[in-house]
């Protein structure tokens, strides 16, 4: 078993034939991943790496079946494009667009909330992330496939090449990931930590869990105080930001320290609070958890 | 992006959010002679980009024209430090002089986004003036938080809670719902990522008056705010300034090995590992997803022109980023800048092999590394021991 994508998955690439869609759209096809149809408005009729391409989600879905969609539509467009899948009925949204307007995923964010009170159940990802992976089964995103194994570390990071990082020190020491997701560093987002540890309890495939987190917010902390009370399997984590002088923007808006909530120490304590073992040396994540998971077994 | 007072101002005034007047912004000396203003007492407040300026000397009152010119005099160009600027200074380079107003009240309002609840809040304090973060550590209680809708903005009757909350007396009640309607309006319209009103005061003669003015904007929207071309960014250094230009997110620190890496996330843990080796690292460089040749060629000369810069680590875990860009634009930056320091790198990811070939062939000396550890022991090592070669 794994978490959000498996071998089955269907995906619909949103913004299939612009460079990036298209570039990673191959790489996931390469990778395994059942790539089923595109979407680019103006563009349907069309073939694009071999697959239809649609001016509608909807059509993609009722064509091709697809049950995943993967957005790389450009930033003004790209909210409108979650709406669009998820209005479509699409219930794993994954969005790798960069630069999103905050308040355009607010008013996203509204709409998601609608309607899963209605009873939907959709998970959406991101943006600003590099997308999810089952590793063996199916990639969604912009990772590099190579680094990856199938295993029982769930990796759940809000920075995208530091989840590369993880994952790779994991494979090296000879481990594998369940399920590996890139929730992004947006302040406003679609899955958070909670969520995927939610989603990593329930898997039998997961035995231990990485939590990539960096500075600003307080995302941590929740995801902390919810391992303390509710999740029995072993957390590790890495915060990033240690060093970073406060009030400087360093790139991710998530990464801003605003007062004293949200600094490394702060989120540090309360993950070591909740007994999550907190690694301080970035290149040592995978050594640690594997020391972990070999002297369990 | 973020706006000093008085052009804060005018985006509160277009929003009908009342202000204070203002009679002039000035920002040379020689402006000081044709200075046309009538209406004494008036203030004098530094525009710049830190909260906390009257504290720290940036707000003064001229009882007439003769202590205007004075303290115009001496605040222009002076350097100032506050609770914000994290202990440096910045130069006063405009100075606004506006109303005089007596205060009977002052409260404190501003809209910021939640990211918990992903929805803007507005929040509110019947105290203003003072320090809201000392207020909100002290006395949590006085600070109401109202969530407002992301596309509706602040509804009349969560206005009128507020108002009630507040104790607003019944003339100017009408005029405090509809202005704190207005600046969550303006939030969401303007891209806001904060808009802060610090102090919201009534004054003896009634009125409800925005005193000062802060907004800050949310960087992702310029696409549909060409209007902010016009703001000079008065929050970046100069090689921050040409980073910006060519896509790249670079922040001046103060150790002496340059960095150059992929992801903010990565970016802010190399920082993190070459503090653990024993150094400082001179800069912040996120090159992003999806750099190109000439991006990383210029991304190299931006870290040259730093002269603290002892050794330069290149730390890239290759995704969008494929690692034969990174090492091509090595290569070039090498043959088109002379590069005086060590340089170690530690290259993985999408296309690694094809990257470290062309590194290899280049004939360039580089010190490669397989961790981002063992890159950032070699760095320390070698600035330590070498410094500039050139």
């Amino acid at each position: 078993m794994s978490v959000i994508l498996n071998k089955d998955s269907r995906i619909v690439v949103q913004g299939i034939t612009g460079a990036q869609g298209s570039f990673h759209a191959q790489q996931c096809m390469e990778y395994g991943s059942k790539v089923v149809a595109g979407v680019t408005p103006g563009k349907g009729g069309s073939t694009h790496l071999g697959v239809p391409v649609f001016n509608t989600v909807k059509e993609a879905i009722k064509q091709q079946g697809a049950d995943v969609s993967l957005i790389f539509v450009p930033p003004p467009f790209a909210a409108d494009s979650i709406l669009e899948a998820a209005y479509a009925g699409i219930n794993k949204i994954i969005c790798i667009t960069e630069g999103i307007p905050v308040i355009d995923m607010a008013k996203v964010k509204k709409h998601l909330n609608t309607l899963k009170q209605s009873g939907r159940e959709i998970i959406m990802v991101g943006p600003n992330c590099p997308g999810v992976i089952t590793p063996q089964e199916c990639k969604a995103g912009i990772m590099p496939g190579y680094i990856h194994r199938r295993g029982s570390i769930g990796i759940v990071s809000r920075s995208g090449t530091l989840t590369y990082e993880a994952v790779w020190q994991v494979t090296c020491q000879g481990l594998g990931q369940s399920t590996v997701i890139g929730i992004g560093g947006d302040p406003v987002q679609g899955m958070n930590f909670i969520d995927a540890l939610r989603l990593f309890k329930d898997d039998e495939q997961t035995q231990a869990v990485i939590m990539i987190g960096e500075i600003g917010g307080s995302a941590e902390e929740e995801a902390a105080a919810y391992v303390k009370e509710n999740f029995k399997k072993p957390v590790f984590s890495f915060v990033a930001g240690k060093t970073a002088p406060k009030g400087k923007r360093m790139g991710h808006a998530g990464a801003i320290i605003e007062g004293s909530s949200g600094t490394h120490e702060a989120k540090v304590k309360a993950l070591r609070d909740a007994g999550i073992t907190v690694v301080e040396n970035l290149s040592e994540i995978g050594k640690v958890v594997a020391g972990f998971v070999k002297a369990e077994a | 992006m973020k706006f000093v007072e008085y052009e804060g101002r005018e985006i509160f005034l277009k929003h009908n959010i009342p202000c204070g007047g203002c009679f002039a912004v000035v920002k040379s000396k020689e402006e000081l002679k044709e200075l046309n203003v009538k209406s004494f007492p008036c203030v004098i407040k530094a525009q710049v980009l830190a909260g906390g300026r009257g504290k720290a000397g940036g707000v003064k009152i001229a009882k007439n024209r003769q202590e205007m010119l004075e303290i115009l005099e001496k605040m222009l160009g002076m350097e100032i430090a506050t609770h914000q600027t994290a202990g440096k200074t910045i130069k006063v380079e405009e100075v606004m002089i506006s109303e005089f107003v007596q205060p009977e009240r002052e409260m404190y309002m501003a809209v910021t986004m939640d990211r918990k609840a992903g929805r803007p809040v507005l929040i509110a304090c019947a105290e203003g003036g003072m320090s809201i973060e000392e207020l909100a550590v002290k006395k949590p209680e006085a600070v109401i938080k109202v969530f407002a809708d992301p596309q509706e903005g602040l509804m009349d009757f969560q206005a009128r809670d507020l108002a009630y909350a507040l104790s607003i007396k019944k003339e100017l009640f009408c005029d405090f719902t509809l202005l704190a309607k207005n600046l969550c309006r303006l939030f969401i319209e303007e891209d806001a990522s904060l808009a802060e009103i610090n102090p919201l005061v009534i004054t003896k003669d009634g009125r409800l008056l925005a005193i000062d003015s802060k907004v800050i904007t949310d960087d992702n929207a310029y696409f549909r705010h060409k209007e902010w071309d016009k703001i000079p960014d008065r929050d970046s250094c100069d090689i921050e300034k040409e980073a910006k230009e060519i896509g790249i997110n670079y922040i001046a620190l103060d150790g002496d090995i340059g960095c150059m890496v992929n992801g903010a996330g990565l970016a802010m843990a190399t920082l993190d590992t070459i503090k653990l080796a024993g150094g400082d690292a001179a800069n912040f460089l996120d090159v992003g997803g999806g750099a190109n040749v000439e991006q990383i060629t210029r991304a190299f000369k931006i870290i040259l022109k730093d002269p603290k810069v002892k050794a330069i680590m290149v730390n890239i875990f290759g995704g969008i980023m494929k690692c034969d860009n990174i090492a091509s634009g090595l290569v070039e930056a090498a043959k088109n800048v002379n590069i005086n320091v060590p340089l170690v790198v530690r290259l993985e990811g999408t296309r690694v092999r094809e990257g470290k070939d062309i590194l290899a062939e280049s004939g360039i000396k580089i010190h490669q590394a397989d961790s981002a550890w063992e890159a950032a022991k070699l760095a320390v090592e070698l600035a330590a021991k070498n410094g500039r070669e050139g």
